[in-house]
């Protein structure tokens, strides 16, 4: 009883934020404290802000494109890891592949930075902070953590499939194309996810290298937050999480699909 | 069974094996997992590998396979070198312990896999699949998918798709492994009759020397990475040419003994362990005082009460323990020396008036033919 | 030579190529870029540091390499403080982040099977929601006329306003709260897998069960304790968002110290040497740990 009184202490933890938030984001006050009656007047000017917009359309752009890149890349990595136990510069690919993980982001920021910098002023190439560079740096960190989803469901798979396939006269590739791609689908897809979010949600990377012709929505959201608290940042709020929500809610619905019809 | 059915081509030594093993190590690392072996197995045959977990059994399949390569020797199938060959471009099929079907495709997709890699016309693809899926019983099934299935209907598939491609050597690898009891014994007889439909050579590990006894035609007995004994059952659990063979295959009664005398076709051997020699029937000549193991099987040995005839050789002890099985009981005698025989006897009545029990003093004897020497 | 899977070395090579490539360009040459640069003096200029090499009027090859920039980082106190005060707030964090999860991942576990799978996805939901948003929420309700006050003061436990926005206190609840997700996730995979029948044998030899708790359940939930402290306390310890939002201008961390000399003070080379200073004194000794780690599971296994 006592452990599930803690449990719903932690939900509500969790949740109690975010409810105020989206409580707040209907309030006609411009005060946080002070309910000053039912509005929807903070929506309306949300969705008349060219410069949110701009970025979000923008941010929807970086992280659709990155969170394909790094599922296709992370996906050989991933294999490159499981399947060839020997070859040159294993280590430092290992080293490589995981350390991203763990890298505080200012210093991947500053690194990319510094290395856009450093090939303009070299190759002439990437021109300034553009679109480009913002999904070269955000396809960097989310590859390591695309590899770790679909390298632990590489490692899982029977490996015996994939021998089977072989035997029956199927190459190399058709075996990876016909049998181990379809395998790890769902592996792909939760970490083509996981990029989309990261990419979607990154403030710290985005800082460094976006610049004043492409500035993604979190960075927009950022300098409005320092400024204080503003209701139209609640109201951004609200359509974000009822979108994950429902999003969640449809995934949840086609898995629960997916497993039903299993008899025995 | 297969062994009645095919002649036996090993006995010819002009005969042309389908698959020779020549010199074949497979080393991972510092462990040996397969050390120089030699082995044929002829058309048409159902050979066995068993051993125990680790004996380096799977290792020599899936080398046949292709998925392993050999450290060192070579490997022929129908003469041409398989060395430089892909897993995929071999003659041969496995059938997989975990049967590996393709989870996302149905029964058919599965059977049709391999065939699709070959190119065939669809026709010939959607004959060939139907017909294998008959062979095992399994064509109702052919639009479902692998966990819609029993454990027993996934191996039937399983066989289904590694005949498809009618490939000159089908290999299994514990085929029966995920079976329940009842199901296995039915499975090993059907598995035969289906290899002397099909006429594909059958290449199977297994650890079960039952399963290898009955399916077999001869079976290779595998110990550390060597290639212990190769024979046919009987010969293999009749005359096991080694000590780790007799112990391995059964029960046996061991004793380490020294020969007395030698003869042409008997030995006199002195076994510390039982109080007067014992005389054995063996072809060769062995000089005096070599030592020796003697082995009888516990279904050779007689138990009575009465002293045995002359002629035999017999030992003399007490109850120790019965072990009743239902069909037989195994008595467990010990001897002065406080060594242990085991006798099994058939139990041909309900009730045995002159039933022997714990205690009881007892003569155990066999016939000279019924034991054997081992040297090795 | 053949793999497992039968590919060749051409088909290796060609898988392996471009995720190595990537990585080497878009992740090892920039740190070495960095090397470079926190080497190098700074200059009002743009780029706003000198080149490590030049050559003078004479022609020949002149260097122009500096360890000032260490100097400034090992001489001045603050930056040894922001490094020791980003340990401790994310040690404080993780700890506060145990202290919510555990019981909150081991309900979870105990809970009839039909709910579990929602249970846990109510606590993973506002992961995927936006992390920025979700800080932003606290500053609203940590402010000194915001939500916790106004309810602190109308109950009548406080008569005057607290300041817990821009405090060190603030920065604590925002990374518990931010990271939540990732100490009960690895939590609950270890405790699901748990064998109940060992607290029944607990049980049967006359174990109470808090004692059983924490003679059977606790050490065995070991890893799971670890992996969800280190999935907490790695990207808290080099947090910047929310220090930044929440924190104070006293609230010093190393992540929020870099930013400064960097987009502030535009000095590359220092925050450069920051970078490098954290990676050797930070990030090394996790991965080391990490590695660690991995290995004693493995070998475990």
């Amino acid at each position: 009883m006592i452990l599930y009184g803690l449990l719903i202490l932690a939900y509500a933890f969790l949740y109690v934020p975010i409810v105020v938030m989206i409580v707040f984001s209907f309030n006609a006050s411009r005060l946080v404290t002070v309910w000053g009656g039912f509005s929807t007047k903070w929506y309306g000017e949300l969705l008349h802000d060219e410069k949110v917009l701009d970025a979000a359309w923008l941010s929807l752009k970086v992280a659709m494109t990155s969170a394909t890149v790094s599922t296709v890349l992370g996906t050989l990595a991933a294999v490159v890891l499981v399947r060839f136990t020997r070859f040159f510069g294993r280590t430092l690919f290992t080293g490589m592949v995981t350390a991203p993980l763990v890298m505080p982001e200012v210093i991947t920021g500053l690194a990319l930075l510094l290395l856009f910098v450093a090939m303009e002023a070299v190759v002439g190439w990437p021109s300034g902070r553009s679109f480009t560079t913002i999904v070269i740096a955000h396809t960097t960190f989310s590859l390591s953590f695309v590899t770790v989803v679909v390298r632990s469901r590489l490692s899982q798979m029977d490996a015996s499939l994939e021998e089977a396939a072989m035997d029956l006269g199927a190459r190399p590739l058709k075996v990876f194309l016909a049998i181990t791609l379809p395998l790890i689908a769902p592996a792909l897809l939760a970490g083509w996810l996981l990029a989309f979010t990261l990419s979607i949600d990154d403030v710290v990377i985005s800082a460094f290298v976006s610049g004043p012709g492409a500035t993604p929505l979190p960075i927009v959201i950022f300098s409005k937050v320092r400024l204080g608290v503003s209701p139209e940042i609640n109201a951004l709020a609200t359509l974000v999480v009822t979108v994950v929500a429902v999003a969640m809610a449809i995934a949840g619905r086609v898995a629960l699909k997916r497993e039903q019809p299993r008899p025995q | 069974m297969a062994s009645q059915t095919t002649a036996a081509p090993w006995n010819d030594p002009g005969a042309k094996p389908l698959i020779r093993f020549e010199g074949v190590s497979k080393r991972f690392g510092d462990f040996v997992a397969v050390d120089q072996v030699d082995l044929a197995i002829h058309k048409g045959e159902f050979f066995s590998l068993l051993g125990a977990s680790g004996c380096g059994k799977t290792t020599l399949l899936r080398m046949l396979a292709g998925f392993e390569t050999p450290t060192e020797g070579r490997i022929f199938i129908d003469g041409v070198d398989m060395s430089a060959v892909p897993p995929y471009e071999r003659p041969v099929n496995m059938m997989f312990q975990s049967y590996a079907l393709f989870p996302h495709m149905t029964v058919e997709a599965n059977i049709a896999f391999g065939l699709k890699q070959d190119r065939l016309p669809q026709p010939v693809i959607t004959d060939r699949t139907k017909a294998v899926l008959d062979l095992v019983q399994m064509g109702k099934f052919a639009t479902r998918k692998p966990h819609q299935l029993s454990g027993g209907q996934r191996q039937r598939v399983a066989l289904a798709r590694a005949l498809a491609k009618e490939p000159k050597v089908l290999l299994l690898d514990e085929p029966l492994g995920a079976l329940d009891k009842k199901l296995r014994e039915a499975t090993q007889l059907e598995l035969v009759n289906i290899q002397d439909r099909v006429g594909v050579t059958f290449v199977m590990v297994t650890h079960d020397q039952e399963e290898a006894m009955t399916m077999s035609s001869r079976i290779g007995v595998m110990n550390s990475g060597r290639i212990a004994q190769v024979g046919t059952p009987v010969d293999i659990y009749e005359y096991p040419e080694s000590r780790f063979v007799a112990d391995f295959i059964g029960a046996a009664n061991m004793f380490e003994a020294s020969v007395r005398q030698s003869g042409t076709d008997q030995v006199v051997v002195n076994c510390p362990e039982l109080a007067h020699d014992l005389i054995i029937a063996h072809n060769d000549m062995l000089p005096e005082g070599t030592p020796v193991t003697v082995m009888v099987r516990p279904e050779k040995v007689a138990i009575s009460r009465d002293k045995p005839a002359e002629g035999l050789n017999w030992a003399q002890g007490v109850v120790a323990d019965i072990a009743y099985l239902g069909d037989v009981s195994i008595f467990h005698v010990r001897l002065e020396s406080g060594h242990r025989i085991e006798a099994l006897q058939t139990n041909l009545r309900h009730t045995d008036e002159r039933k022997l029990t714990w205690e009881d003093p007892v003569y155990l004897s066999w016939h000279p033919a019924n034991a054997l020497v081992l040297t090795k | 030579m053949m793999d497992r899977l039968g590919t060749g070395r051409l088909g290796r090579f060609l898988v392996g190529l471009p995720p190595y490539a990537w990585l080497a360009l878009f992740f090892l040459v920039p740190f070495l870029i960095v090397l470079k640069i926190s080497l190098s003096e700074p200059s009002a200029g743009a780029p706003p540091y000198l080149p490590l090499w030049d050559w003078d009027e004479t022609g020949a090859l002149a260097f122009h390499l500096t360890l000032g920039n260490y100097a400034t980082l090992f001489g001045d106190e603050l930056y040894a403080f922001a490094y020791l005060n980003s340990i401790r707030i994310a040690g404080i964090a993780t700890l506060g982040c145990l202290l919510i999860g555990y019981p909150a991942a081991y309900a979870i576990a105990r809970a009839p099977t039909a709910w579990r799978q929602s249970l846990l996805l109510l606590v993973a939901l506002p992961f995927w929601t936006s992390f920025l948003i979700r800080v932003y929420a606290w500053i609203g309700i940590l402010k000194s006329e915001g939500m916790l006050n106004a309810l602190l003061l109308w109950l009548g436990v406080i008569s005057e306003p607290l300041q817990i926005l821009q405090t060190d206190l603030a920065v604590i609840i925002g990374m518990t709260y931010s990271y939540l997700p990732f100490m009960v996730l690895p939590l609950y995979a270890n405790l699901e897998k748990m064998d109940l029948t060992l607290l029944e044998a607990a049980a049967d030899l006359g174990c109470r069960p808090f004692k059983a708790f924490v003679a059977v359940t606790l050490p065995l939930s070991m890893p799971g304790i670890v992996a969800g402290s280190l999935l907490v306390f790695i990207p808290a310890v080099g947090e910047f968002v929310i220090p930044d939002l929440l924190g104070g201008p006293d609230t010093l961390m190393i992540g929020k110290v870099l930013w400064a000399e960097f987009f502030d003070n535009r000095d590359w080379p220092v925050a450069s040497a920051v970078a490098i200073a954290m990676l050797v004194l930070l990030v090394a000794p996790i991965m080391i740990i990490q590695n660690a780690r991995t290995k004693a599971e493995e070998a475990g296994k």
